[in-house]
């Protein structure tokens, strides 16, 4: 009985497992994200990805997934940028389409939201006036490029 | 309870052991499906197990990013309550630009809302890293700071907190089990206001959980090893000399001598046994900083190092 469990353990798990680490659909987990020409956060913006947005993605290499966007353009994104979870509750983020629970589905995009800020913005509990004004001091890739060969800091891995 | 019973609970506890050390995801589901298929749960006890393992699942590694997002907003602005920002548009633009072309070089480049750096009017030295990115650095610590590679070391420091999760993981789990609880029990996608006010409840004490840490207690001495080993990764990376962390930490150690128990000298281990770990990992030779980053950092910040 025992030895019949554990045998039907391997088998079930073992492959769960090796598929997880090969090519799938990911989901975005970043707000603004930049799909590269290259595997650099420096590298030409081939397309952008919002939220939620479910790509095609292959073996990741030195933290960097190849990805294939809905409509074919392919480019890279950082590991850090997507996430094995469905992320939000978005029209295409099925069991189908990324493998996972429908209660995973379920829970993805609530909890500590937009929906609790604004409910601690309308009870005037928090001032966010400076946090929103951080928001807005974002830096280009040109700027950065620039910052660096200005300050003579060529060496680095990207 | 009789001996099947026991079997059944025990075959399913192992078999969830086994898909917890395996790093499978919804193993919990997959756990009590099979012990239905086999016969040995039955279907309450399946369900049960199902409970159980989604209550051990969720933790602060659960928080998505938005979610990290959301709560390092809340704590930055519980921050602000304390430290005053210092509004001087120069200034925090070149922090800005620095900041964030040493995040691109992290091991985490990515967070929902990107980093963001701003200077704190307190002459306390000390510097936060809200979840998500929000860093704050006050002008107590960039006095520490004589060039632009030892204010790269702070940030990198920073970021390093930030990448490693380190202001999530002082939330209570009972926090977060609670506020799995709420979300998982309601299918609608808006929560109802009940669930909303309890959530909220939540979430301020999850936030002050953080503001806690990053203020009061500190994070833990290997976390804030963990992050200089990290910044120094960091640092090298980017193009920046290692050895800046080292000199900005031995300053930081002069100024302070007159400050035991405030500030950053109450939330983090002293510098001497940070240089004392940081130092043998460290090139020693130190080449005069470059005249352009001297430069820009003189300008950039000279008007808030003049300011009281």
């Amino acid at each position: 009985m025992k030895t019949k469990v554990l045998a039907m353990l391997v088998a079930i798990t073992v492959p769960i497992c090796v598929g997880i680490a090969f090519a799938a659909p990911m989901s975005v987990q970043v707000r603004n994200g930049k799909v590269r020409a290259t595997p650099s956060q420096l590298g030409k913006t081939v397309a952008t990805v919002d939220y939620g947005d479910v790509v095609e993605t292959g073996a990741v290499q030195s933290g960097w997934y190849p990805v294939t966007m809905p409509d074919g353009t392919k480019g890279w994104l950082h590991e850090s940028a997507l996430s094995k979870k469905p992320v939000a509750m978005r029209a295409g983020t099925s069991d189908v389409d990324t493998g996972v629970s429908s209660d995973e589905v379920a829970l993805a995009g609530k909890g500590f939201n937009e929906q609790v800020e604004a409910k601690l913005r309308a009870e005037g509990t928090l001032d966010y006036t400076w946090v929103d004004r951080m928001a807005a001091f974002e830096v280009g890739v040109e700027q950065i490029v620039e910052f660096r060969r200005q300050g003579n800091l060529p060496g680095g891995a990207l | 309870m009789n001996a099947r019973h026991w079997l059944a609970l025990s075959i399913g506890v192992g078999l969830l052991a086994a898909l917890w050390f395996c790093g499978c995801e919804g193993m919990g589901e997959v756990g009590a499906e099979i012990g239905k298929a086999t016969g040995v749960l039955t279907d309450s006890e399946a369900e049960s197990v199902k409970r159980g393992a989604a209550a051990v699942e969720k933790s602060w590694q659960d928080l998505t990013p938005e979610q990290e997002y959301y709560i390092g907003r809340a704590v930055a602005a519980r921050v602000f309550e304390t430290y005053r920002p210092l509004d001087q548009p120069q200034a925090n633009a070149y922090l800005n630009v620095l900041g964030q072309s040493l995040a691109v070089f992290s091991e985490r480049p990515e967070t929902f809302g990107g980093y963001r750096f701003l200077l704190l009017d307190s002459d306390e030295v000390n510097a936060f890293a809200a979840p998500g990115g929000l860093i704050l650095v006050t002008r107590g610590m960039l006095r520490c700071c004589e060039n632009e590679d030892e204010l790269a070391a702070v940030l990198a420091h920073e970021i390093c907190h930030v990448q490693a999760k380190h202001g999530l993981r002082a939330i209570k789990q009972s926090r977060l089990t609670e506020a799995f609880t709420i979300v998982a029990a309601e299918s609608a996608k808006q929560l109802g206001s009940e669930e909303l006010a309890s959530l909220t409840r939540e979430f301020e004490s999850s936030v002050g959980d953080v503001v806690m840490t990053l203020t009061t207690s500190g994070y833990s001495r290997t976390q804030e090893r963990d992050a200089d080993a990290a910044a120094v990764r960091l640092l090298k990376r980017a193009g920046y000399p290692e050895a800046a962390i080292i000199t900005m930490l031995n300053r930081m150690n002069e100024r302070l001598a007159d400050a035991r128990g405030l500030g950053f000298a109450k939330t983090h281990p002293s510098a001497t046994s940070r240089i004392d770990v940081l130092k043998p990992a460290i090139p020693t030779a130190q080449a005069a900083p470059d005249a352009v980053r001297q430069q820009r950092f003189a300008t950039a910040m000279q008007p808030v190092l003049a300011g009281q």
